[in-house]
């Protein structure tokens, strides 16, 4: 079988978690493979990102070079062109910048592609047999995978558990020689900061979240109400902020904020991955979405099946007359 | 300013629930309602706003059967020059490569400086333009929230990154760009949008004018194949309340007070 590889994506000398979970799901391809991860940077946080991936059991190659300071996808492509074996599987989380680097990577080493990946289900041949979800999650597929001839597979953030194994510390291989040419056509200029927002989301214990379930921009003041009722603060999920409805700062998930609280509530949001992504610390959540079979449910503690436009009202002159 | 717009026709996600057919191995497909992909929106939006500012023109192409072209005739009621369907029953059960092949034959046909494609669609897997870009050897960027273009050989563009910052880049025309919803707000179409361009002659172009060679698209070229769709054993997921919506309400309260939801 085809040589694993992953890519380590990392920031200030730490890996990202995903790197853990990208060497989880390769073993989960074959549990005998060894396991090759490709950190690429410069400098002192690139050489500590190399010992802290070798020291979980993987083999590291390591490309340090200055243009690599900032992951830049045409540049790492061309790098993993010249590096990579002609058959190889290369395992690449699917975030902002997976969604970069993977589909192009795949046709430059004229390898299959899938995205999204959220779990393997073994060989059938030369068919890798893949778990994806379609529609949001509404429905799960299997998908077969011709890696004859190598794979470019972008695994979802958080599908994979990391393997708490100890397995012996692997060799960091410098491979920064073989990198070739590496400009690019697209140049990175700066990262601008999301701006801070009139609310803070982030330090709140109460947030009571609406998604496009609401409809209409004349419907928000239901969840408004029922925010003040419990003394929590509203937040939401993209397409809201999409539509201008509320400001980006109250967005929840991988492209808005990461929040804690205590209690979250999910009104007429379906529970994408993205969105979910934001939701940490383990709340005790309750969804509210007309449809049963929406993935929220599987993410909530707590599940109500009804219309949110005459629930919400319902729940809010109910505590309001606790109050 | 010479854009193309790659658009998809793919079940509406505001009109439908997803449901598996009776036969537990594909999705219900009776009674769906279709749309333009919501991402799709924004790119021809952002095309005909920046040939408004530099000139030029907006194509708008989708690969499908002859349904696609109700898709393709709504965009160009939202202000796209021109409209271009790719249709062939080789075309059939490609996959993501598949598919950008064919919209890379389109392209071979015009003069194009900037193709746009949404950056996510029905399957969730935001593949076409990254692998588009590839295969033309144009550079690329995903996730695009703002493009600064004028009438020079480069641009600018934003890309949306993790926390919602954003990854401001310089990139050569030609190019691709995944756009990301957010990026502006698509104008409305109505009825009168739509009877404009209802008797617009859409072009259609098969394998054989594409000079596709058809065993490499459709099932036969594709190398990841759908098998089926299903829904897992799940785990326990949420308790649902049941009862009346005063039951519901009653104990609903009773769970929030108890975890401090109610303060
Ligand atoms: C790179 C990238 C980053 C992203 N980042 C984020 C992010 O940070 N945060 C985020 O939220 N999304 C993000 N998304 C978008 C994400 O993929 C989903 O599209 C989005 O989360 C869907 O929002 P939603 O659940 O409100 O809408 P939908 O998925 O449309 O769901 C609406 C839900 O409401 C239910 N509903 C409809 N009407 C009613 C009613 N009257 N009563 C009760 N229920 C009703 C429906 O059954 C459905 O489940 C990102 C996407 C990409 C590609
Ligand atoms: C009946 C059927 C069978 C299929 N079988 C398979 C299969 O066996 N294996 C497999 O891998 N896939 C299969 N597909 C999926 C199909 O190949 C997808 O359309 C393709 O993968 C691209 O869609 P996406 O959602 O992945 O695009 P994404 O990359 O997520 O979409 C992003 C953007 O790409 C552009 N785009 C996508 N599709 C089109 C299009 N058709 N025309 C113009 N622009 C487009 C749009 O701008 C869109 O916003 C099948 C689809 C159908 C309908």
């Amino acid at each position: 079988m085809s040589e694993l590889y992953i890519y380590v994506t990392h920031k200030d000398g730490a890996p990202d978690d995903s790197a853990s979970e990208l060497i989880a799901a390769a073993r989960k391809i074959n549990p005998d493979a060894s396991v090759t991860a490709i950190v690429a940077g410069s400098g002192d946080g690139a050489d500590t990102v190399c010992q802290t991936v070798a020291a979980s059991g993987a083999t590291v190659f390591k490309i340090a070079n200055e243009a690599l300071a900032y992951p830049n996808a045409e540049i790492v492509r061309n790098m993993l062109v010249n590096i990579l074996p002609s058959d190889a599987i290369i395992l690449i989380p699917h975030d902002t910048f997976g969604m970069d680097l993977g589909p192009g990577l795949s046709i430059k080493l004229d390898a299959a592609f899938v995205s999204d990946v959220i779990d393997f289900e073994g060989l059938e041949g030369t068919d890798l047999k893949i778990i994806r979800q379609e529609f949001s999650g509404q429905v799960y597929t299997h998908v077969l995978c011709d890696i004859s001839a190598g794979a470019v597979l972008n695994i979802r953030p958080g599908a994979f558990k990391a393997d708490e194994n100890q397995i012996a510390e692997g060799q960091i291989i410098d491979k920064s020689g073989d990198a070739g040419d590496l400009t690019a056509r697209r140049r990175f200029l700066e990262v601008v900061e999301a701006e801070a927002g009139e609310v803070d989301i982030t330090a709140e214990d109460v947030l009571i979240s609406v998604g496009r379930g609401i409809e209409d921009e004349d419907n928000m003041e239901i969840i408004f109400d029922l925010a003040k009722e419990m003394g929590g603060e509203v937040s939401c999920s993209r397409p809201i902020v999409d539509a201008k409805w509320l400001e980006k700062a109250r967005q929840v998930g991988t492209s808005g904020q990461t929040v804690k609280p205590k209690v979250y509530l999910a009104l007429g949001i379906s529970g994408s991955f993205q969105h979910l992504g934001g939701l940490k610390g383990a709340p005790f959540v309750v969804a509210v979405n007309k449809n049963a079979n929406a993935p929220i449910f599987q993410a909530a503690d707590v599940g109500v099946v009804a219309d949110i436009l005459d629930f919400i009202p319902e729940l809010t002159e109910k505590i309001s007359e606790l109050n | 300013m010479e854009i193309l717009v790659c658009v998809k026709r793919v079940p509406d996600p505001a009109e439908n629930e997803i449901e598996l057919n009776s036969a537990g191995n594909d999705i219900e497909q009776d009674d769906l309602v279709y749309s333009v992909n919501e991402w799709d929106n924004y790119a021809v939006e952002e095309a005909i706003q920046i040939v408004d500012k530099v000139g030029g023109s907006v194509t708008v192409v989708s690969v499908g059967d002859e349904d696609a072209e109700e898709v393709v005739r709504r965009e160009m009621a939202m202000g796209a020059d021109k409209g271009l369907l790719l249709s062939d029953d080789a075309f059939e059960n490609s996959d993501g490569k598949g598919i950008a092949s064919i919209l890379k034959a389109a392209v071979a046909k015009g003069s194009y400086d900037l193709i746009f494609t949404g950056a996510l669609a029905d399957d969730g897997a935001a593949q076409i333009g990254g692998m588009l870009a590839a295969m033309l050897d144009w550079p690329y960027a995903s996730l695009v929230n703002v493009i600064k273009a004028d009438d020079s050989k480069t641009i600018k563009v934003g890309r949306e990154i993790e926390g919602g910052n954003q990854e401001m880049n310089e990139i050569d025309l030609p190019c691709v760009l995944s756009i990301q919803t957010g990026i502006n707000e698509p104008r409305y179409v109505g009825i009168r949008g739509i009877r404009k361009v209802a008797s617009v002659e859409i072009p259609q172009l098969g394998a054989a004018e594409l000079g596709i060679d058809p065993d490499t698209v459709g099932a036969k070229g594709a190398k990841v194949k759908r098998v089926d769709y299903f829904i897992p054993e799940l785990g326990e997921g949420a308790e649902i309340l049941e009862g009346s919506t005063d039951e519901i309400v009653e104990e609903l309260v009773e769970r929030l007070k108890a975890k401090g939801g109610i303060k």
